[in-house]
């Protein structure tokens, strides 16, 4: 294509509709199933259940240290469907483009959707483009939805988390948050700290070994560790207490974070997962964990309580217990 | 070399526990009562000593009428303003600076007065104007900022002073014969600014003990045990915890530029009513960035909100639990007042951190 | 209201600013409240500016009780 950014026309279905699919998406993404060219995407599934997630990714920059959209929302959905219990196969992908965009960038984050799926081992199927006006997107807005098998001895479910449970947190906080915050405009402040943006397929052997001594898995996003473990706290019906000393944040997510006045536990993390484990297992799943690249920070960093249903508390470096409340409206940077 | 730190700080705990004295410590620094909250401290100290915040929070402390006067400013003058984040969420009486922006009015986020010499310099056919806020910590920056702008000659740059000064307050407190106030844990930042002779000179006068502190958790705790160890032996004198940071003269530096910028004025301070020499105004020669006298901002008449009791808690009259509102009809995420907004407001740090929600 | 972060002194860009590191994370600070700083130096950082440097032969989290500590221990 002669044009060097996305126009309305790209959108319209027509001849340049066509064009940008066949140029842009279908190179990057080749299977049998896409090439099939249906309305919709035919998939033979073994039996059994089936999960199914979507999730919509609007993230402002595009490109960032650690990832791009295009990794984002392959990961997103692929780390849902693991939380699942389930091995993910399928994935369909939804573009909205802001006229103008620039083509290069859109061949970039379907490369890089390509390269993510491909590691992952998952198969991009169906998709659709439409192009917005100028000014109604940022860049480009993605969906992806995706469906995998769920095996039959896994049930992941808060409502079978008991006390004594152990907590356990793949690895450090804070990362994709605070990388993101960072780099907004109108911060003079230059950080090492890189998106933790990643696809924890690794998890998938280690965690069919333990079968339903796992309670139920969640991936802290927006809103951070905080935010998912008062969600399941409500949802289990349970007390969550946790040890600020053993929440795992690398010093320099600590260091920035002090500098704009955030918390980590409140920032949003893209390749980390929250693991409900019965206690006879916790040290055994700790230690496996450990053994594998993208969770070799893993901690365990509290445990299920019958009392102080729907609530999480954290003990400080005192010994003492406060709320770790959920995140109540934007987390604003603060001075003072 | 952390397991000795972490033992020591068990000690002084015990320490602090073993005191036998029935007595109420003040702390005047917002930042002091986040770092309190967050450690835990209060809940493990014995029925006897109890811990009070006083009216530490510059953004709890803006009366009223005051933030009035900030919206009604972005209500009707064509200006980008520029404020801390802590400022969006406090009610004014009908409305809030986050409310006003999403009626479309400019107003953007700083971490620092210079990010608003920046827009003020790319912007220069807009009126920008920096809301000031804060104690002696914040004040020289703002006063810096102020003599760069007339140096640049940035005729487009104003700022609407908020700013207070500690000392008149604690004046205050200290004659006020319905306030319990044994010991004070002084604000350690202010003291890094004006240094430790003013509150010397109070300790003495009010025979108080007063402890300039730091913020870790290891700071909180030595200044308590300082307090107490003067309690017991009935002194009364200044004593510096934070002398890593706080030197005994404070920064001369800073404290010159707050003389040349800004004279002190008669100030309303929420809670505590109209104190004189406790405001900061730009002084006659900056008085065209003063931005109430360029944009002829009116005095706006205080609607006490019903029920509210901000005051009383900033004068550490009651404890948040003991507000009729608390938990209730107010909480962080509807506020009714700035002592809950704010991230260093006193109702936002029980409701936060402690486990029992609600009225005890 | 006195949110201060302890940040080491990288180098002076100018005569009225320098670059300062925390854990690896740099930012501009404004220096003319303390323009004696020279890098190396600690200093204590509040909304832009550094407000003071901090004495480290004063470390940390220096016990200054500990030898009352060590008395009441037993």
């Amino acid at each position: 294509m002669t044009q060097e950014r996305i126009l309305l026309a790209h959108g319209s279905g027509g001849l340049m509709s066509q064009r940008l699919i066949d140029e842009v998406f279908k190179q990057a993404w080749r299977n049998e199933i896409m090439e099939a060219m249906l309305d919709g995407a035919i998939l033979q599934v073994p039996a059994g259940r089936l999960a199914m997630s979507t999730d919509s990714f609007v993230i402002t920059p595009l490109f960032f240290p650690g990832g791009d959209i295009g990794k984002l929302s392959i990961c997103g959905t692929v780390n849902d469907l693991l939380a699942c219990g389930a091995t993910p196969l399928y994935l369909s992908t939804a573009f909205i483009i802001e006229e103008g965009l620039p083509l290069a960038d859109l061949r970039v984050i379907a490369a890089s959707m390509a390269q993510t799926a491909r590691e992952v081992g998952v198969k991009l199927v169906t998709g659709d483009t439409k192009v917005v006006e100028k000014g109604s997107a940022d860049g480009v807005f993605i969906n992806t939805t995706g469906i995998g098998i769920i095996p039959a001895d896994i049930d992941y479910r808060p409502q079978r988390i008991q006390p004594q449970d152990q907590v356990i947190v793949t690895g450090c906080v804070g990362d994709h948050g605070l990388a993101i915050l960072a780099r907004r405009e109108g911060l003079a402040f230059s950080t090492p700290v890189v998106s933790d943006c990643a696809a924890l397929i690794q998890l998938r052997e280690i965690i069919s070994q333990y079968g339903n001594a796992i309670r139920c898995m969640r991936d802290p996003t927006r809103g951070g560790l905080a935010t998912v473990l008062n969600e399941i706290a409500v949802q289990a019906g349970v007390g969550i207490h946790v040890k600020e000393a053993d929440i795992p944040v690398a010093p320099a997510v600590q260091g920035a974070c002090d500098l704009l006045g955030m918390d980590p536990l409140y920032m949003a993390n893209e390749g980390k997962m929250v693991i409900f484990v019965a206690a006879a297992l916790a040290q055994s799943l700790l230690n496996d964990l450990r053994r594998l690249p993208q969770t070799q920070a893993a901690s365990i960093i509290g445990q299920i309580s019958a009392e102080t249903p729907g609530m999480v508390l954290i003990e400080t470096e005192l010994g003492a217990q406060r709320i770790l409340g959920i995140l109540e409206g934007e987390h604003v940077p603060r001075i003072c | 070399m952390d397991n000795d730190v972490k033992e020591y700080k068990q000690h002084l705990l015990r320490a602090i526990q073993l005191f036998s004295g029935s007595v109420s410590l003040m702390e005047v620094c917002g930042t002091h009562t986040m770092a309190i909250a967050k450690s835990g401290i209060r809940g493990l100290l014995p029925p006897n000593i109890k811990l009070l915040s006083g009216p530490g929070c510059p953004v709890c402390v803006t009366s009223q009428g005051d933030i009035d006067a900030v919206i009604v400013m972005v209500q009707h003058k064509d200006i980008i303003l520029i404020t801390f984040g802590d400022m969006m969420r406090v009610p004014g009486t009908h409305s809030s600076l986050q409310e006003e922006r999403s009626r479309g009015a400019d107003i953007r986020i700083a971490y620092s007065p210079l990010d608003a010499l920046r827009v003020a310099r790319d912007n220069p056919d807009k009126e920008v104007v920096f809301l000031g806020i804060g104690f002696e910590t914040t004040t020289p920056t703002i006063a810096i900022t102020i003599e760069q702008a007339r140096r640049e000659g940035l005729n487009n740059f104003s700022v609407f002073s908020l700013h207070k000064v500690v000392p008149p307050a604690l004046e205050l407190i200290f004659s006020d014969s319905e306030i319990k106030v044994d010991g004070l844990l002084c604000p350690g930042h202010v003291s890094a600014v004006i240094g430790v002779k003013t509150f010397g000179s109070l300790a003495r006068k009010y025979h108080k003990p007063c402890v300039v502190t730091g913020f870790e958790t290891l700071d909180i705790l030595e200044g308590i045990y300082m307090l107490l160890q003067q309690l017991k032996k009935e002194e009364a004198r200044v004593e510096n915890q934070y002398s890593r940071v706080v030197k005994p003269e404070g920064n001369p530096i800073a404290c010159q530029s707050m003389e040349r910028v800004f004279q002190p004025v008669p100030a309303r301070w929420r809670g505590l009513g109209m104190i004189p020499a406790s405001g900061l105004q730009l002084r006659e020669e900056f008085s065209d960035m003063d931005a109430r006298k360029r944009f002829d901002i009116p005095e706006i008449e205080e609607i006490p909100i019903k029920g509210c009791a901000c005051g009383e808690v900033l004068a550490g009259k009651i404890t948040p639990l003991e507000c009729v509102l608390f938990g209730q009809a107010c909480t962080p995420l509807n506020p009714v007042g700035p002592c809950m907004v704010s991230h260093e407001g006193s109702c936002a740090a029980y409701y936060r951190y402690i486990p029992t929600k609600g009225r005890s | 209201m006195c949110l201060g972060v302890p940040a080491r002194v990288v180098e002076k860009t100018t005569n009225y600013s320098a670059r300062v590191d925390v854990n690896g994370n740099h930012t501009e600070i404004n220096i003319q409240l303390t323009p004696d700083v020279e890098p190396g130096q600690f200093v204590l950082v509040h909304a832009g500016f550094a407000m003071e440097i901090i004495d480290e032969s004063i470390a940390l989290e220096t016990m200054h009780y500990l030898e009352e500590m060590l008395q009441y221990g037993q």
